[in-house]
């Protein structure tokens, strides 16, 4: 599964990187950064709490 | 199961996300969403921040995607006035609608000034109603005084700088967002305004906002007399519970519950802005007014009012956040006052991350545009990090930072 991220509605709050931090990580500048392209069967879990804990809808997984 | 009956009342975030999870875990028996206001369910910390910069109004989902994807029955500007637990039915008006299972999401009504009911150009800021007269005033170039130093006060007069426009903010008391963050960060918060031309005067109360049939002048107790043609009041919210008078729950500045969101009537759940649960991160009850408990408070309420056997308790380290100017300010965890220490950055400064001890326990983070750090402190304090951990991972970073 990839993780594909909305840029234009992301507003870097972060939820997603508190939600799943092998994944998602912010940067100094607000920026959302991807931590890696493909999730790990370990990790899905937490993305997709991440995916629903978005405050701007700006997450989506993609086969 | 099919025949079972979900009522949710309060159509926002909470109970959004209340109808959202039912369906997702499976639930095929009917759903109710009802609400006060005539609108779909919006969101609203976009109401003080980029709507008032001109952007859209927020909203969630569309009406065809709750009744028809959703198979949500709306029943939208009808408050709901009564709920009997013996009988397991919620009034509204005229109507009554039977449950086994409820959410109650009615969330927080804004606090209003006292006195100023008849004058126009008065608002709180609370719902899209709100947002639009405010928007409108600020279109027209309103001087403008915000009574209440706090987050939304705020995000209302960065809104108004933001267009060049006089603003003032009265706060009563000597120090802003004292409960929110504490003495010595609230004032590190509050210095924003003075640098961004924002006149904010701290201890002195409201005498009386005066004007014939619109406001002309807000009158200080200090005798100061502020022009205005916009006053915009940011003096709390109060959870609404007057609906629940007589239904024999526990209320006390919320719908009280225990860790699971679980109100003690059988099958009857809160969540999200009325309920003041026992949070396990913590030990202690605690009502949040944040984005983000709302939402998964919301989900767990339904989740669990659907299978009370199964009911799983709702533990979070509290997370909100507010933009000012063009500055973020984020928090997370409780603002403890045993002891805050600034721990990267400078309070005076346009950045800095402060630390909150309760005990030897790490308690709670804030930062001022310290986007990439903040919800690391989270993950440590989820964790139950002692003060220590939080001071050497707070080192680390330092470290990295000047090697690098
Ligand atoms: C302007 C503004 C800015 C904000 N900014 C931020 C932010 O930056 N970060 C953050 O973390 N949080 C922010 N918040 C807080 C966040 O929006 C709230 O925590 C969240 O909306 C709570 O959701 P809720 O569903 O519990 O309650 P609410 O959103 O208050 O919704 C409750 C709903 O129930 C309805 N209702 C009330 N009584 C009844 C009744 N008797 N019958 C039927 N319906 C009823 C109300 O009309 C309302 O629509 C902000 C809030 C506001 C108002
Ligand atoms: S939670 Fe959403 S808005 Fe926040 S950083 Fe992650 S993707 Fe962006």
């Amino acid at each position: 599964m990839k993780i594909i991220v909305d840029r234009s509605a992301c507003t870097g709050l972060g939820i997603c990187e508190s939600l799943a931090p092998n994944c998602f990580e912010v940067d100094d500048a607000g920026d959302l950064i991807l931590l890696t392209e493909t999730v790990s069967d370990e990790d899905l879990d937490g993305v997709r709490q991440a995916i629903e804990g978005c405050p701007t809808e700006a997450l989506r997984l993609e086969p | 199961m099919s025949g079972r009956r979900l009522v949710v009342v309060g159509a926002s975030l909470a109970g959004l996300r209340a109808v959202e999870a039912a369906r997702k875990s499976g639930f095929d028996g009917s759903v109710v969403l009802i609400g006060a206001e005539p609108h779909l369910p919006y969101d609203r910390p976009p109401l003080s921040k980029a709507f008032l910069d001109g952007a859209g109004l927020p909203a969630f989902r569309t009406e065809e995607v709750l009744r028809d994807e959703l198979g949500v029955r709306l029943v939208l500007g009808a408050p709901a006035t009564a709920l009997d637990t013996a009988a397991r039915v919620v009034t509204a008006g005229e109507r009554e609608f039977g449950y086994d299972a409820l959410v109650i999401a009615t969330g927080a009504a804004a606090r209003t000034l006292p006195g100023t009911g008849g004058l126009t150009g008065v608002h709180t800021l609370r719902t899209r109603d709100d947002a639009l007269a405010v928007r409108s005033a600020l279109d027209d170039g309103a001087r403008t005084v915000v009574v209440g130093a706090g987050f939304i006060g705020s995000e209302v007069a960065s809104a108004a700088r933001k267009r060049g426009l006089d603003v003032t903010i009265v706060e009563a008391l000597p120090t802003p967002l004292v409960r929110a963050v504490g003495e010595t960060m609230g004032r590190a918060c509050g210095a924003l305004h003075a640098r961004n031309g924002t006149d904010l005067r701290c201890g002195t109360g409201v005498a009386a906002v005066e004007g014939d049939g619109r406001v002309e002048r807000v009158r200080l107790t200090d005798g100061t007399v502020l022009p205005a043609d916009l006053v915009v009041a940011g003096i709390g919210a109060v959870p609404a519970t007057g609906w629940l008078a007589g239904a024999g729950l526990s209320l006390d500045d919320g719908v009280v519950c225990d860790e699971t969101l679980f109100t003690g009537a059988p099958g009857v759940y809160a969540a999200g802005d009325v309920a003041r649960w026992h949070n396990p991160a913590f030990g202690r009850h605690m009502r949040l007014e944040h984005w983000t408990s709302a939402a998964e408070q919301g989900a767990t309420a339904a989740r669990n009012a659907l299978d009370p056997a199964n009911a799983k308790p709702y533990s979070t380290v509290p997370y909100f956040w507010s933009d000012w100017y063009d500055s973020r300010i984020q928090f997370v965890g409780v603002p403890a006052t045993e002891e805050v220490r600034v721990v990267d950055g400078d309070p005076g400064g346009d950045r800095f991350v402060a630390l909150y001890r309760e005990g030897d326990r790490l308690a709670g983070a804030l930062t001022l545009n310290g986007q990439t750090q903040i919800m690391k402190y989270r993950a440590l304090i989820m964790r139950g990090a002692s003060w220590a951990d939080g001071l050497e991972f707070a080192d680390r970073r330092r470290s990295a930072l000047e090697t690098a």
